[in-house]
């Protein structure tokens, strides 16, 4: 058994440990960064105000999870937190792909039709997720990490249990919000894939234990996911958008990378 | 025996210290406060957020190091929050759950599972018969609920607890 790494000094001494490591907290800490960023854009238009309150409190608490890995990430050598969350160019970037597409059509300042099953399908599909590998990492080799796991998990069940309240009385609700929700879930399976995996050091990452592997995370994703939603494809999940967690992205990306750094190019050096 | 005086001193002063965001509960009673340690005139506070996302954590950083440094012996403090320690609502001291109270906000159930929905009774009437308006308020550690008896809006701060996985 791998032995347990306790402090960041420690794990950069064994250079493919880092190197797994380092990539897996990538990717939690950038689908946490772009799923909130999309989060954000809602901002004010939710379909009532109450879930305003509730949607901005998520992503702003979800934001704060990023800020810890990327807190893990500059303990581990890799530069200053906010660079890593603002400066970092497209192709370094390991979240989801689905995570990072448009809310729907226009922007937030002009003309926002964002779709709401969109959302309620893409957040209740990542907080599962979300769920499952914290659970993981839970039992991670990287104690820092599984201390930051287990902090998350206390918070994150009321992420969760929001969404899924969503997902219910939607498939529940009447013909129309049933087909939009379910031409979303089909689209999702379309484009999820990528989530779903740990990138091209998923042997490394469950060789050094740090978190379970992708068979073990899909199929408790799936169990979760299929005791909530009522019709689920039958077919496997697809990456129709790309793959992130190698660095392929769409061009939505690209847009997100753009508004949500502006403030940050604008003076890099400023004190908040 | 002159540190643990001077502990005391320490302490005294964070039950001064609010969160900014819950005016008369003091970072000491909302159990914030993790470790103190003071070599010569020189201290360092490790403080515990409450949730990730509080905004208010580098404000509270601030006050508490400002307080503490206006202490005559004080040469400098250090406040640092660190997420690797768990913070519980079973953290908060009954003063910090009296003090909440008066600002209208109930003290988190004692029994909660993670998940679970859960009730407080008013912190106004103490009427048990109030509903859950919104789990989210108007901070990430806090909800809305509604007295039906004295038709109050109230908040109460949301059950943090230990996560068992099953």
């Amino acid at each position: 058994m791998t032995k347990r790494i306790e402090t960041a000094d420690e794990a950069k001494q064994d250079a493919a440990y880092s190197e797994a490591l380092k990539e897996l907290i990538y990717q939690m800490a950038d689908d946490d960064f772009i799923v909130s960023f999309r989060g954000s854009e809602w901002l004010g238009l939710a379909p009532h105000i109450e879930e305003d309150v509730a949607f901005s409190s998520i992503t702003q608490n979800t934001m704060g999870h990023a800020v810890m890995y990327y807190n893990l990430l500059e303990e581990l050598g890799e530069g200053d937190a906010d660079a890593l969350a603002h400066a970092r160019p497209l192709e370094k970037r390991r979240n989801a792909v689905y995570l990072e597409k448009q809310n729907g059509d226009g922007s937030y300042l002009k003309e926002p039709y964002f779709d709401w099953a969109l959302t309620v399908v893409r957040h209740y599909f990542y907080e599962v997720l979300k769920k499952v590998k914290l659970e993981a990492l839970t039992k991670s080799s990287y104690v820092p990490l599984a201390n930051i796991a287990q902090k998350v998990l206390m918070e994150q069940p009321y992420h969760l249990a929001h969404w899924k309240l969503w997902i219910r009385q939607l498939q529940n609700s009447n013909e129309d919000a049933k087909s939009r929700i379910n031409m979303r879930i089909v689209e999702a399976w379309k484009e999820f894939g990528d989530a779903l995996e740990l990138g091209t050091k998923s042997s490394e990452m469950v060789q050094h234990e740090l978190i379970a592997g992708e068979e073990f995370l899909q199929k408790q994703w799936l169990n979760e996911v299929k005791a909530t939603v009522m019709s689920l494809p039958t077919y496997p999940l697809e990456k129709g958008l790309g793959n992130g967690r190698n660095g392929k992205h769409s061009a939505d990306l690209k847009q997100a990378i753009k508004i949500f750094s502006e403030v940050y190019e604008s003076d890099r050096e400023a004190v908040w | 025996m002159q540190g643990k005086s001077k502990e005391d001193e320490i302490l005294a002063i964070l039950r001064t210290v609010d969160d900014p965001e819950l005016p008369t509960v003091s970072v000491y009673d909302l159990g914030m406060v993790h470790e103190i340690k003071i070599v010569l005139n020189n201290v360092a506070i490790t403080m515990v957020p409450t949730f990730a996302g509080c905004p208010a954590l580098d404000f509270i950083e601030k006050d508490v190091k400002e307080a503490v440094e206006a202490l005559d012996w004080v040469d400098g403090c250090q406040v640092e929050f660190s997420f690797q320690l768990r913070w519980t609502t079973d953290s908060i001291t009954d003063k910090g759950r009296e003090n909440l109270k008066k600002l209208g906000i109930a003290a988190p159930p004692e029994t909660y599972q993670p998940g679970d929905s859960w009730t407080v009774s008013c912190p106004y009437c103490d009427s048990a018969y109030t509903s859950m308006e919104n789990v989210f308020g108007p901070t990430a550690c806090r909800s809305i609920l509604y007295c039906m008896e004295c038709r109050n809006p109230f908040e109460a701060m949301k059950p943090v607890v230990e996560y068992s996985i099953s």
